[in-house]
């Protein structure tokens, strides 16, 4: 192992070069990638879970059942299955639907086609988290919202949001770093983020020790700033909370 | 739909779900093996162990499963034949097959996970309880097998089976390095037929029958546990 790492000493300044020679701009466009696909599911993930946990909580029967179904099966089905399925379902079920209204099948873009698939396999989780959250605010608080005569969507931003904040925090934290690391299976269908961006420059350059290792200490990079980002937004909503010893 | 490729490929999905378990059962208590010393280090050893343990853990959990898989596989896995004489030695078969990578690396990964909980765990056992036991004059040895070790895992049993469906959704990844499991075996349906959805859809079906009767079996055994504080 010593010796690989030598031989390799030699080339890997120019291995880490940007521009035609190294593989420097590929690895920074894919960790940027990566974190594109990761805030925009996110993004996505956290809008399908407010509506699915208020669905939960306030819908009737049949969209209850219809929400149960939706997590309980994207919660049995591994991440890598559902992705392929939804990936090649949905770019294919949005085209036989173009053409059967008359209009010619078009080439969905990667970018959204993996926004979609992730975003809907997160919606998932955060609909368990939202509605966990929503439930642990006390029901006298809402129901003070209600006397005061304020509307749905007030209570909703004024009571509600601010109050199941610190209950949804550590939640929400644990989904965005599943997420940062679930987006590498989209390079499974051959999109362009960090983990395909290492596995092109691992096979180019035959170094593949080194350059998984920079993938997987990139991935860390972003796990520990997220942790710290996450505390502290933590402490803000929980500012003004009463300190349980 | 079509589905007369079912009978045709069935011998293949069996054999898939059989090392599919078989990835599942041996890194399970491989990992939870490993997790053990290492949620005890974190909570009890010295520093040096401790940092380690702690180290292995934050890398494990902060990296993703498919990264790990491929550093291990592609990365460990390429420096093997630089070594002379190692293709006539009788470690080859063994270190170049993907499936014997697959289980070090879900291993490893359900001891980093499982490590952090079993943390956790040993911590929350009332120190009263650990007290009374040394009182009782055991050696620490003694206290950590008669005590601290059983109240610890009365503690994880519940989470377990979540984490053991964890564990099986993480299966299916080792079919990027070319092991023959569920996923493996459906991704080769698909390009024996030429079909994208009904083995996948298959796949998916044979995935949720797995997870209802592991949540089942796990119900079950802490059933059996008497559960009184």
């Amino acid at each position: 192992m010593v010796t690989v790492l030598i031989f390799a000493a030699a080339p890997i300044s120019d291995l880490l070069s940007y521009g035609d020679k190294g593989y420097a701009d590929e690895f920074i466009w894919g960790a940027v990638s990566t974190l594109q696909i990761s805030t925009l599911s996110y993004a996505f993930g956290i809008a399908l879970g407010l509506l699915g946990a208020i669905g939960k909580l306030s819908g009737g029967k049949y969209t209850r059942m219809l929400l149960g179904g939706y997590t309980t099966l994207v919660r049995a089905i591994p991440e890598l299955v559902l992705i392929l399925l939804l990936y090649y379902a949905g770019t294919d079920g949005l085209n036989t639907l173009l053409v059967s209204i008359g209009l010619g099948p078009i080439k969905v873009n990667g970018l959204v086609a993996a926004v979609f698939v992730l975003g809907f396999v997160q919606g998932a989780y955060s609909t368990e988290v939202l509605r966990a959250a929503i439930q642990a605010v006390p029901v006298g608080q809402i129901e003070a919202a209600k006397a005061y005569g304020m509307s749905n969507f007030l209570q909703f931003r004024r009571v509600t949001l601010p109050a199941m904040l610190p209950y949804a925090i550590p939640g929400l934290a644990n989904l965005w770093l599943n997420i940062t690391k679930d987006s590498a299976l989209i390079a499974v269908v051959g999109y362009t983020e960090l983990a395909s961006a290492t596995r092109i420059a691992a096979g180019g350059s035959k170094l593949y020790l080194t350059f998984y290792l920079l993938a997987a200490f990139m991935y860390l990079a972003i796990s520990l700033v997220s942790t710290q980002l996450f505390g502290w937004l933590e402490r803000r909503v929980r500012r003004g909370q009463r300190i349980v010893a | 739909m079509t589905w007369d490729w079912l009978p045709t490929y069935f011998p293949l999905l069996l054999h898939g779900l059989y090392l599919t378990l078989v990835l599942l059962v041996t890194s399970l208590v491989i990992g939870f093996a490993l997790a053990v010393p290492i949620g005890l280090a974190q909570v009890t050893g010295p520093w040096p162990l401790k940092m380690l343990a702690k180290g292995f853990c934050t890398f494990i959990r902060g990296t993703p499963l498919l990264i790990q898989l491929w550093l291990l596989y592609y990365g460990v896995g390429s420096l093997f034949p630089g070594i002379p004489g190692i293709r006539d030695s009788f470690l080859w078969p063994v270190l170049k097959e993907g499936f014997y990578y697959a289980i070090l690396a879900f291993s490893l990964s359900f001891a980093g996970y499982e490590g952090e909980v079993m943390r956790g765990a040993f911590l929350g056992v009332p120190r009263g309880e650990l007290e009374a036991a040394r009182a009782f004059g055991m050696s620490p040895w003694k206290v950590l097998t008669r005590v601290w070790f059983p109240r610890a895992v009365r503690q994880v049993l519940p989470t377990l089976a979540g984490e053991t469906i964890s564990q099986l959704k993480s299966t299916p990844l080792a079919y990027t390095i070319t092991v023959m499991d569920l996923m493996g075996a459906t991704t080769k349906i698909r390009q024996g037929t030429y079909l994208t959805y009904e083995p996948l859809l298959f796949l998916a079906l044979v995935y949720v029958i797995l997870t209802f009767f592991i949540t089942r079996a796990f119900n079950y055994v802490e059933g059996l546990v008497p559960n009184k504080r």
